[in-house]
């Protein structure tokens, strides 16, 4: 199915493609996925607290039905394939902006699929912190909220960090999947080229970008993470 | 004053319940250097978490100047913890923050300003003798100097009593032995109460006023230090003080001679020449059973048993001894 991409014909029009339509395209998966990662972070953190301090013997306990409510919502978010998410909360969309095609419309369904995987990593990055450091601050006299501001999050903003970069690639591969519902950027360029036109050398050029893009934020958050944590001897 | 009393502690756990402490009734003077000592699992750190109700207790009281903690409401018991601070073996410290900031931890909580909190921190770590590390962080920090920088946070709201569970385990001796002065120069100085907590006699020995034994979440014995030395009465305390207790135990049941126990906590000689002394001065000629002394500078401790053919013999060696000072001699009676 290859064959043909390297003739001068194919690469004459991929090129024209790509100056035509790469720089938005680009553009459009930047920002839906910075938009839709920063949405879901604004979701997911705070019920990643939530879920690391409201246990029975936890620093904040909740009641146990709202425990088992919240881990519900997530463990059933998570556990529906994206492609069917996005059908599924076409209504909401359309509640939400008003239509439920195009690039911006396309940031809600990767924000419901996200927040709960942001949400979970969120807990796992929280529930590192050492136990004793928790009830040291108890000892003096923090309250729950003081914990959770000046204790929980500091002192798990590295792995925060890291697992915030893995939750941000996620969700630039999951942008690539909504070109299939209208979604714009770099996924749709390759489901269309590729898949409907057989231009397989606009979709190899696209994906190739989009590595490049989860290479860049990966480096950037690896980097950052190192940066921040104060363990690391200097 | 802390008082505690008749305080149990039972945890319930699926497996069964756990009675970690059973009746425990003590009461520590304002100023005072009290240990807490007994082996893992006799209950010690739940007896502190008692003392600043990180754990509720199951039944008792715990006192502190005469104000029931438990009467407290939520928010006056995070005000009374400023007063009951507290030092753990593993420090403690917030990883992310510098080690000024860790001082002004606690600071930050009672919504202190930032600059009058900085030069308090400043003047704690001063007094550790951590100026220079101010802008450090704990992982570049050794242990003695992490448990420092958690001292300094201790005393960031002048507390009246310092908790340290297990403090200097995780040290070694001699790091141990400066963490020790500081918090007797702490106590002399601040008139702060100090509880320690520790399994190693050579902690309670070098530091405390009082001790308190626990076993098995009972307290087996308390009173002064160096009672508690000279004249261990329980078995958990003979236990802690003379580990190698269970054969002398031994060489007496197996013998029908006389025997006296010599106790030495501090005295100004060593052990050959106070026997050899005896056998010159008043003809009686000891034989050592048994012996576990150590000598810390020219001074002696631990316990000899000696024994005589003749009670005759025991009674005036006991009667020698008696009158060397920081020398206890007490009769021994078999099957004890
Ligand atoms: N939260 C808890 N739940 C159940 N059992 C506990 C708990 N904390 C302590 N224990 C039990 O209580 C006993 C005393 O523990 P602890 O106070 O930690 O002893 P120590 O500090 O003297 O080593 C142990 O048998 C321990 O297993
Ligand atoms: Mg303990």
């Amino acid at each position: 199915m290859f064959k043909n991409i390297f003739n001068a014909e194919m690469a004459a029009e991929a090129w024209d493609v790509i100056i035509s339509q790469f720089p938005l395209a680009f553009w459009e998966t930047l920002y839906v996925t910075l938009l839709a990662s920063l949405f879901a972070f604004l979701l997911g953190l705070p019920l990643g607290v939530l879920l690391a301090v409201g246990g029975k013997k936890g620093i904040l306990p909740l009641p146990a039905w709202l425990m088992k409510l919240l881990n519900g919502v997530v463990n059933l978010l998570r556990s529906v394939p994206f492609l069917i998410l996005m059908i599924m909360v076409i209504p909401l969309t359309r509640l939400l902006i008003g239509t439920s095609v195009g690039t911006f419309a396309s940031i809600v369904p990767l924000v419901i699929a996200a927040f709960p995987f942001v949400a979970r990593l969120a807990e796992s990055s929280f529930r590192e912190v050492d136990p004793n450091t928790l009830e040291m601050a108890q000892s003096m006299g923090a309250s729950p909220m003081q914990i959770i501001a000046k204790v929980l999050i500091p002192e798990s903003i590295p792995s925060l960090i890291s697992n915030g970069t893995i939750a941000v690639t996620t969700i630039l591969g999951y942008s690539a999947m909504s070109g299939i519902i209208g979604g714009g950027g770099l996924g749709k360029i390759a489901i269309n080229y590729g898949y409907y036109r057989y231009r397989y050398l606009v979709m190899l050029c696209a994906v190739l970008l989009l590595i490049l893009l989860v290479q860049l934020f990966q480096s950037l958050g690896t980097r950052l993470a190192a940066r921040a944590d104060k363990r690391l001897k200097r | 004053m802390i008082e505690i009393r008749h305080l149990s502690k039972t945890f319930l756990s699926p497996e069964g319940e756990t009675k970690a402490l059973r009746d425990v009734s003590l009461s520590i003077q304002t100023g005072d250097i009290f240990g807490i000592i007994g082996m893992s699992g006799a209950g010690k750190s739940t007896l502190v978490r008692c003392i600043n109700r990180l754990e509720k207790p199951s039944e008792g009281q715990v006192l502190m100047d005469g104000v029931d903690l438990a009467r407290l409401s939520q928010e006056e018991l995070r005000k009374k913890r400023r007063e009951i601070t507290m030092i753990f073996q593993g420090f403690n410290l917030l990883m992310q923050r510098s080690c000024l900031k860790n001082v002004c931890f606690p600071l930050e909580l009672t919504g202190e300003s930032s600059a009058a909190a900085r030069q308090r921190s400043l003047e704690l770590l001063d007094l550790v003798g951590l100026a220079d590390k101010a802008q450090s962080f704990p992982a570049q920090l050794s242990g003695g100097q992490q448990q420092r920088v958690a001292i300094a946070r201790a005393l960031a709201t002048e507390p009246k009593v310092l908790l340290c569970d297990e403090a200097t385990s995780a040290l070694d001796p001699l790091t141990t032995h400066s963490i020790l002065s500081l918090i007797r120069d702490i106590n002399e100085k601040l008139g702060i109460t100090v509880i320690i907590i520790t399994h190693q006699m050579s902690v309670v020995e070098s530091i405390c006023r009082h001790v308190a034994i626990l076993d098995q979440g009972r307290v087996a014995e308390q009173g002064d230090v160096s009672e508690i030395f000279a004249r261990p009465a329980s078995a958990a305390a003979r236990r802690l003080v003379f580990p190698e207790g269970e054969a002398e135990s031994s060489v007496i049941a197996t013998d029908d001679r006389h025997f006296i126990r010599v106790v030495f906590h501090g005295a100004k000689a060593t052990a050959t020449p106070l026997i050899a002394q005896m056998a010159l001065e008043k003809g009686i000629m000891a034989n050592i059973a048994y012996a576990s002394t150590r000598s810390l500078a020219d001074k002696m401790f631990g316990s000899m048993l000696l024994s005589f053919p003749e009670q005759d013999q025991a009674r005036r060696a006991m009667a020698y001894m008696t009158q060397i000072p920081d020398v206890i001699a007490e009769e021994v009676n078999r099957h004890v």
